[in-house]
């Protein structure tokens, strides 16, 4: 038992350094906006650390830059992070039912696209030992990205900052695609919403949605479409997971 | 009124928190709802998806290279190269052409 907790752990780790580089660029170029509106290394660690999400802290810079009041600020992290909670329920099913509550919140509080991603990959019940490998290995990274940009600025050559900034991509196609390859309808969903994606970047009005809310409204309708035309059976679940 | 970096910071933090926390901790049973099962079921699939495409071209330089960055990702991944290995080749992928681009 200690050797399989062990093992998921340096395994959460492994899986946890593409997410890390990943966040480490995209927190780069963060960091320059947190800098825009005034930050220091300090708040701009300390705030990454604590919200870990790239939509969420670009909406916290710009607020701080633009003075608004506390309570909007709660507003548009509500909207620009409700995806999480999506991803929380879907996690929920997950659990160990015997999972106990500090597990829930930790794990919880680690919720991030990327996190989620691998973590959902694995079959079986989630091990908390896999996800705070991840947690560990990723979050100070991207918490370290934001400080640097802070500090140091464009001090990164911006062909390496861009080839950095698709390994998240590259990351979460490699989670699609196995299962797409072994049920018809994940694929025929990951088709929709590739395109579905695109076409409301293009589409007037719709694009001028954000990406945080376009992903919530694509989320919902897609999966909720398919769920109906195409209802998974109990067995199909548990086998898949 | 007093603007204070930390407090701005710590509404964020809690809301995203609660965000986060909350379904995870209310559910704790097993969903028997086939609706919601079967929508569950498919959120990962279709939020990484969405996530994925057009954002992954409008991250680096020049689009071209994001395009088959992505392009190049699917099939390594349909081929059965792993997370790490389809992470660096997408990297591989667009510091090669925007060298060749730019």
């Amino acid at each position: 038992m200690m050797e399989k907790k062990k093992c998921d752990f340096m395994e959460g780790l492994r899986d946890g350094l593409p997410i890390g580089l990943g966040y480490f660029a995209v927190a780069f170029s963060l960091g320059i906006t947190a800098r825009n509106a005034g930050l220091n290394s300090f708040e701009g660690f300390l705030s990454s650390i604590l919200n870990h999400a790239s939509a969420g802290e670009y909406a916290l810079y710009s607020s701080i830059q633009a003075m608004e009041a506390y309570i909007e600020v709660a507003i548009i992290t509500l909207v620009v992070n409700a995806r999480y909670s999506l991803m929380s329920c879907s996690l929920s099913q997950r659990f160990n039912p015997n999972q106990s509550f500090f597990h829930r919140i930790l794990m919880g509080f680690g919720i991030t696209d990327e996190i989620f991603g691998i973590a959902i990959a694995r079959p079986g019940y989630l091990s908390p030992s896999y996800y705070y490998g991840a947690m560990i290995m990723s979050i100070p990274l991207w918490g370290l990205g934001n400080a640097l940009g802070i500090w140091a600025g464009n001090l990164f050559p911006a062909n390496v900052v861009s080839a950095l900034s698709v390994a998240l991509y590259g990351m979460f196609v490699a989670i699609i695609i196995p299962p797409a390859k072994k049920d018809k309808i994940i694929a025929l969903a990951i088709v929709v919403s590739f395109a579905l994606s695109y076409l409301c970047t293009q589409i007037p009005f719709v694009k001028e949605l954000t990406d945080g809310t376009r992903m919530i409204i694509l989320t919902v309708l897609i999966s909720s479409a398919i769920a109906i035309l195409k209802p998974v059976k109990e067995e199909t679940i548990n086998s898949e997971a | 009124m007093q603007h204070n970096v930390y407090i701005y910071i710590f509404v964020a933090f809690l809301v995203s928190f609660l965000v986060r926390v909350l379904p995870l901790t209310l559910i704790r049973k097993p969903i028997k709802n086939e609706f919601i099962r079967s929508f569950l079921y498919y959120v990962p699939y279709v939020t990484l998806s969405v996530m994925t495409f057009p954002a992954i071209i409008s991250v680096t330089q020049s689009p071209v290279a994001g395009f088959v960055a992505f392009v190049v990702s699917i099939v390594a991944s349909l081929l059965g190269a792993k997370l790490f290995s389809v992470a660096c080749i997408s990297c591989i992928t667009v510091l090669i052409l925007e060298y060749i681009i730019i």
